[in-house]
């Protein structure tokens, strides 16, 4: 039998890996974001602002994207991979449409259906899997980034009540949310709080002047003296491993992410080169870009295959924070080279707003940064697989 | 009352399709589809419902074993259930054919309301619907913009070339619909993960009690004798303005017969 030509767009035949009801939850949102994200992303990020914010996230709370890998209180329950496929496909269109999703999902949603009580689910999650209410998850704060375990905003008893003093810095839909998942030192460790951004004390501020994730609110959040019931509290976990845990779900969703923005670059130097010409040719004809694009798909195709095979050990319950590191540190490299290699392949034009390859590296920049950074990420493998510790 | 959509699994249109020997399409080499034409007959169906009309849903195909595909699709926009009609000898039926096996299988179900495309985006002859409704002997109305279910009675707009007409029909009836009813939805993650649930049964020629001999390419009213590809499209003209481009563009026009 004759076999099939080679698929451009999936040249190893990875498709073939997905079941229907993968590819269905890809197409649903591959439509959404060209119909509905695309065509406005280029415009919001030279503005530097999200206008629509609560329309869009009704929106994706309607096709059901919020802690879609969630069970129960409105949440679709999807596999991992399917959430994988998801994070792909909004990162193509545009890093800061998939921080919403991630941060709302994977760690605000997250941190509530994980370690919440029976109350605060049922206050939230519902309200949030539709889009109906936004949350953050406030961990870094100015002085405190990589080593979050030393941080300086506390929690102290006043009765059954707590107050919460501190600033948190750099927070992903801060001040938008209706509800702030904030991480506090205690007596007994650090906590976890819900804090509803009504409540008096709290205030957040729009970081401004960002070169990247230009379409994405970032916030530095303000606690004085912010009094909560002790119901606010997150009852199911004490101590560094509620926040680590749920960095660790979000990263996961980077490891595929971080390849939809790496796509959207390809196929836009693939299409640039084909009709570009110089020297009375096509450039993609050269040698030298050719060199460029079959890296860059050898790179984004292998790095699929990866999130895949993280995805698949996630959903069969054994994938280990380690796994998620050397897929976060591999994809989220190559994805940002990717990206600058397209860059260069569109000559100028690669640097205009026209084009979606400036704005995708300039994204991933932050990509490469949050969520861990890649020299975080290459010391836990470096520990992985010594033994030795070279944090501190 | 009982709504059967009727959806077409077809190889995708934007890839490369050919023929098998026998001229019957080559479903082996490319990947298919839900009819996307069909996907707004889907969504008609879901509206009557959301107007309040009380019914059941269910999605009808005819097709090979992965038409599934198309069901599990239909079924994560929503409704009911979904039947699926699959022998080996059915490969090779024609138009006719394919409406005899599709109105067994809707009379087996039961009926009010039958719902089609305006055409398949492959075969894209645009009878069934028709040789459906004669099949079953009940009222057809074909091609509407605009779809309403009242009191026994189904009623739409055809957009005609010289007239627009207002048309209804009673129930039960086949009617068929076209790309201008409204846009079909998306099938939201919860109603993907539902689908998975839906019920879904599978027939053969035998639980609809026709004969192999009716059906397939053997059976078949019209054969495809030969099939040749589209030429490739060749390079524009391209018309350089020298003070007389005018005079050329017209020129050109009137050579290909356009003016
Ligand atoms: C390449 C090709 C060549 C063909 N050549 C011939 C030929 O030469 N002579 C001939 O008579 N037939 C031919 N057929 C017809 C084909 O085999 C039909 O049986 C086909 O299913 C019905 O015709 P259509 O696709 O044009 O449907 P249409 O009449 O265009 O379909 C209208 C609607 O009917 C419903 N419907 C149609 N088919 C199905 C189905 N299988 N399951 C459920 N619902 C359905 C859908 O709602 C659809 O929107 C050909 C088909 C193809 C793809
Ligand atoms: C757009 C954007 C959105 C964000 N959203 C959120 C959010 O929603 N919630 C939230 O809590 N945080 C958020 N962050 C913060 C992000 O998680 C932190 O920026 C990240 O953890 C790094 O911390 P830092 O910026 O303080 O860098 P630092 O920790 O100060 O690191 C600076 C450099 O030093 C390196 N370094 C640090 N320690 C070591 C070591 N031991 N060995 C070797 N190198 C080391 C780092 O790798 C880095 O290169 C966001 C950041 C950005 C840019």
């Amino acid at each position: 039998m004759a076999l099939a030509p080679i698929d451009p767009k999936d040249p190893l035949g990875i498709d073939d890996l997905f079941d229907a009801e993968e590819l269905a939850v890809r197409d649903t949102v591959r439509r959404f974001c060209a119909e509905r994200v695309t065509p406005h992303v280029a415009g919001w990020f030279e503005r530097g602002e999200l206008p629509t914010v609560r329309e869009l996230a009704v929106e994706l709370g309607r096709i059901g994207v919020f802690g879609m890998h969630l069970e129960g209180y409105g949440c679709a329950g999807a596999s991992a991979v399917q959430y994988g496929l998801a994070c792909l496909e909004l990162e193509a269109c545009d890093s800061g449409l998939r921080s919403l999703v991630s941060v709302q999902g994977s760690l605000a949603m997250y941190a509530i259906h994980r370690f919440g009580s029976e109350e605060q689910k049922q206050a939230w999650l519902p309200r949030m899997a539709a889009g109906e209410a936004l949350g953050c998850f406030g961990l870094t704060e100015p002085d405190v980034g990589s080593d979050p375990a030393s941080m300086r905003t506390h929690a102290k008893r006043d009765g059954s009540d707590w107050i919460l003093n501190g600033r948190k810095m750099w927070i992903t839909n801060g001040s938008v949310a209706s509800v702030a998942v904030v991480w506090a030192r205690t007596d007994e460790g650090v906590r976890g709080f819900v804090v509803p951004t009504d409540t008096p004390g709290f205030a957040a501020h729009d970081i401004h002047h960002k070169m990247s994730l230009r379409a994405s609110v970032t916030s530095e959040l303000v606690l004085d003296d912010v009094r909560l019931p002790d119901s606010a509290v997150l009852p199911e976990v004490v101590g560094m491993r509620g926040p680590l845990t749920c960095l660790n779900e979000a990263r996961y969703g980077i490891v595929w992410g971080s390849l939809g923005a790496a796509r959207t670059c390809l196929q836009a130097a693939l299409d640039y080169a084909a009709t570009r010409e110089q020297f009375g040719r096509p450039i993609a004809g050269f040698q030298l870009t050719q060199a460029k694009f079959a890296d860059m798909a050898v790179e984004l195709h292998k790095g699929l295959l990866l999130a895949l095979h993280l995805g698949r050990r996630k959903d069969a319950g054994t994938l280990r924070p380690e796994q998620v590191s050397f897929g976060k540190l591999n994809n989220v490299r190559e994805a940002i080279e990717i990206c600058r290699t397209a860059r260069t392949i569109l000559g100028a034009n690669g640097i205009s707003l026209e084009y979606p390859v400036m704005r995708h590296a300039a994204n991933l920049e932050s990509v490469l940064t949050y969520e861990g950074t890649s020299e975080m990420h290459t010391l836990v493998i470096g520990k992985a697989l010594t033994g030795l510790d070279a944090f501190r | 009352m009982k709504i059967v959509v009727c959806v077409k699994y077809v190889p995708d249109a934007t890839a490369d399709r050919g023929f098998n020997e026998d001229g019957t399409t080559d479903r082996e080499s490319v990947d298919s589809l839900l009819s996307e034409l069909d996907e707004y007959a889907i969504e008609q169906a879901l509206q009557i419902v959301e107007s309040g009309v009380e019914a059941e849903i269910t999605y009808l195909t005819v097709g090979p074993d992965d038409a599934t595909d198309a069901l599990r699709k239909a079924l994560a926009m929503g409704g009911d259930n979904a039947v699926h009609v699959n022998d080996d000898d059915i490969q090779g039926t024609d138009a006719l054919g394919t409406s005899l096996i599709l109105a067994k299988a809707i009379e087996a179900n039961g009926y009010d309301l039958v719902i089609c495309g305006m055409a398949s985006t492959d075969g894209g002859m645009g009878v069934v619907p028709a040789m459906l409704a004669e099949r079953l002997g009940v009222p057809q109305v074909t091609y509407l913009d605009e779809v309403k279910v009242e009191g026994g009675v189904v009623k739409g707009r055809r957009e005609g070339d010289t007239a627009t007409e207002q048309v209804e029909a009673s129930l039960p009836a086949v009617i068929s619909v076209t790309d201008r009813t409204g846009e079909a939805r998306f099938p939201s993650f919860k109603g993907i993960m539902a689908a998975r649930k839906k019920p879904l049964e599978s027939k053969d020629l035998d639980d609809l009690g026709i004969d192999s001999d009716e059906v397939g390419l053997s059976a078949a009213w019209s054969t495809v004798d030969a099939a040749t590809a589209r030429p490739a499209r060749t390079k524009g003209e391209v018309v350089t303005d020298e003070g007389e481009g005018g005079v050329q563009l017209a020129t050109f026009l009137a050579a290909k017969k356009f003016i």
